[in-house]
């Protein structure tokens, strides 16, 4: 009953009993937005997928490609400024499907430079605007020369439930700021986050996750890479969607648990609460 | 000279053998110092600067220059920044603050990538070698486009003259021909047989300048390869100093080249196709500095591997070999070296996340890993960061049979796993290799790399 496994787009059978469980991704510009090893989260997922038993169909989508019909989750790394330049006004113009998509609870996650073009906009070091999809409520703007990057370990509370304390590593000029309509998606207890001042890291809408976090993200915090999967399954299934019960992920939980020590070493820790400072400035 | 004296002094202070910190007093003390001995080697200067592969490059070139009678100068050991450079100066000079021997000797430097800027016109090279630009320790360098327009912006504004050794297969590198004032001469590989089938993944100048992507009718490694842009028309051109038939084994490789048209065979002991370009820009720099073909092939044939790149040891029954790697291209190539051949793997990897090293250790996942899965590799995890390394491993089908972080402890459990007669290979960043190297030395009864360069 199990589709062919060396070739992952033929299409999986409907599920049935928790057999044959697929789920489609769609992995934006993978070729030009894959500067800082986000590879990884895509090479975890599949790792954990087959764990579970689930397919995993993905479709690359670059520069002039269509998206599919349909995605179930979304994923697209982070680029040099010159990378962001060459796709911004075409993933601005995917905005009213990818804004579609995630009204509808596709599940998403968007890192660094793919965060910031999931955004409103990005207005990078020399003043150029870049505009964004509109997934989020974010804007960015590169503060220019002089101003520090913001670079190294993160240590985060998430607030996506069960997601629990995530780790990674930050490396980005742009701040970022949350606008009325963004949640935070996680906050920053060693690190940056979203611009070093109101202690944010990422963004959240719906089921769509923006962050800075590579390191790869989803290898190393393996409760939120289940809880990205649950959530393309609950697209996929629908409110019946039999939820996973997790299994155990020794090396991950390991590495996920030298990282903290890392970040608690050496980056700073964040000591203001960040209450209600979320607005643009 | 007070430079002098604390080399001595650091050198007791053990991890990386101190070849930086004398220069450090020195550029403290007299900041004019390199500005003023920089001219004074008699054969002139010579930088070779690029991502991968400076130190065996830097190390190769002091074997073929000192064949040719021409006396090295050399900052040892990876020690590439500013202070290293002054070092080198400072170990030689008399009381009087002269080089002695300055007549017969040419001044050969590897420079850090983002210090060579600055470098540049203080050391005035005579010849400029530039080797690749891959990603690496995106923490400290920032991003690939800003190092390689630094570099160009620097040659617009060089007031010196000098030749450029540009690898022509590297279009990042390649490109900067547009920058040159004088005489370019370039190397690079033209063998088929060589290329990858499909790309490696830590590919970088995929974009021309001109804004359309390069088309390659070979890759050899990441974007290194026959490129051309079908756009505005920008092709590698036909190299100087060519790779025309090149076998690649696991314990090194036999490379037909020519050099400027004479036909040379270069049977090296260093394995891998990252360590034939070091081969064919070590060629191109001396064919540079006026260095006939057959006493570079015989040089090149002769030199032996530099401080922790593919050095091997002999441990009891067992021998081991020590391979740097430093970023996802370094990595995948020495992968690429191991596999070359069919039989079993036993590797003891390890990952720090010193400076030296990139704090980042994202690099790994930009690194084709998967390439040592059903090869039969026996692996042991160990560094800082072993539980990263373990992880990336396992996600890629390689899991391991052992993570111990102490590198006394993983080097002994990888030995007593690995069969008599057989060898370990040992990957690791370059923290790591110091301390591993270390850890081996003492097993082996060889010296640290200082005392046996003496
Ligand atoms: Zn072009």
């Amino acid at each position: 009953m199990n589709s062919d496994p060396r070739n992952p787009s033929t299409p999986a059978l409907p599920h049935e009993g928790g057999g044959g469980r697929s789920i489609r991704v769609v992995s934006l510009y993978d070729d030009v937005m894959n500067v800082y090893a986000d590879r990884g989260n895509l090479i975890a997922l599949r790792a954990r997928a087959a764990e579970y038993g689930i397919e995993v169909e993905v479709t690359s989508v670059s520069v002039g490609d269509p998206l599919p019909a349909e995605a179930d989750l979304v994923l697209i790394g982070g680029g040099q400024d010159r990378e962001q330049r060459r796709i911004a006004q075409e993933l601005a113009g995917r905005g009213p499907v990818l804004r579609a998509w995630a009204e509808d609870d596709v599940a998403m996650l968007a890192i660094c430079g793919g965060f910031q073009l999931f955004g409103r906009f990005y207005r990078d070091s020399s003043g150029e605007e870049l505009p964004g999809a509109g997934v989020f409520d974010v804007t960015t703007v590169a503060p220019g020369p002089g101003w520090p990057r913001c670079i190294g370990d993160v240590l985060a509370a998430s607030l996506v439930p069960g997601a629990g304390e995530l780790v990674g590593f930050e490396n980005h000029a742009g701040r970022t700021y949350l606008g009325a309509g963004a949640q935070p998606f996680a906050i920053v207890e060693h690190g940056f986050g979203n611009n070093g001042e109101d202690g944010t890291e990422g963004a959240r809408y719906r089921e769509a996750i923006g962050t800075y976090l590579h390191g790869s993200l989803l290898p190393k915090n393996p409760a939120l890479l289940d809880h990205l999967i649950g959530a393309a399954l609950r697209h996929r299934e629908g409110d019946d969607s039999a939820p996973l019960v997790p299994l155990p992920a020794v090396f991950a939980e390991r590495a996920h648990a030298a990282a903290v020590q890392v970040a608690r070493r050496r980056s700073r820790r964040v000591q203001a609460a960040p209450g209600s400072a979320y607005a643009t400035p | 000279m007070l430079g002098r004296a604390s080399g001595a002094v650091v050198r007791r202070l053990g991890r990386g053998g101190g070849t930086a910190l004398p220069g450090l007093v020195a550029a403290t003390i007299a900041p004019r110092l390199m500005e003023r001995l920089a001219s004074t080697p008699g054969h002139g200067v010579a930088t070779v600067t690029g991502t991968n592969g400076k130190t065996t490059t830097t190390h190769l070139l002091a074997a073929i220059v000192r064949a040719a009678g021409i006396e090295p100068l050399t900052n040892p050991s990876g020690s590439n920044l500013e202070r290293g450079v002054i070092a080198a100066y400072t170990e030689q000079v008399d009381a009087m603050g002269r080089l002695p021997d300055a007549a017969s000797q040419v001044g050969l430097f590897e420079v850090d990538e983002a210090v060579l800027p600055w470098l540049f016109p203080r050391l005035r090279p005579r010849v400029a070698v530039f080797l690749n630009l891959f990603r690496d320790q995106l923490d400290r360098y920032g991003e690939v486009d800003s190092v390689a327009d630094g570099w160009g912006a620097m040659l617009r504004r060089a007031a010196h003259a000098h030749t450029l050794v540009l690898n022509a297969d590297d279009p990042a590198i390649a490109l900067l021909a547009e920058s040159a004032h004088g005489p370019v001469v370039t190397f690079g590989v033209d063998d088929d047989a060589v290329a990858l089938t499909h790309a490696d993944h830590a590919s970088d100048a995929r974009f021309c300048v001109c804004g359309a992507r390069f088309v390659y009718d070979a890759i050899y490694m990441g974007h290194v390869g026959r490129w051309r842009c079908t756009f505005c028309g920008r092709a590698r051109v036909a190299p100087t100093v060519s790779a025309r038939h090149v076998e690649l084994r696991t314990d090194g490789a036999t490379i037909e080249m020519t050099i400027a048209g004479a036909p040379v065979t270069v049977v090296s002991p260093l394995a891998g196709l990252y360590s034939v370009y070091n081969v064919l820009a070590a060629a191109a720099a001396a064919h540079a500095l006026g260095i006939d073909a057959s006493t570079i092939a015989s040089a090149l044939a002769a030199a032996g591997p530099a401080f922790g790149r593919q050095e091997r040891f002999t441990i009891g029954e067992r021998s081991a070999r020590l391979l740097l790697a430093k970023n996802p291209a370094g990595l995948n190539e020495v992968i690429r070296a191991l596999t070359a051949g069919d039989a079993p793997l036993m590797v003891l990897a390890m990952l720090n996340d010193g400076v030296q090293d990139g704090q980042d250790v994202s690099w790994i996942y930009d690194a084709d890993v998967e390439a040592l899965a059903g090869r039969g590799v026996t692996l042991v995890c160990s560094g800082d960061r072993a539980d990263d390394l373990a992880l990336r491993c396992a996600l890629a089908g390689v899991v391991p049979v052992s993570v111990i972080d102490d590198t006394e402890r993983a080097l002994d459990a990888a030995l007593a796993r690995t069969p008599s007669g057989a060898r370990l290979d040992i990957i690791a960043t370059y923290t790591a290799m110091i301390d591993v190297r270390a850890a081996l030395a003492r097993r082996a009864g060889v010296g640290a790399y200082w005392e046996a360069r003496a």
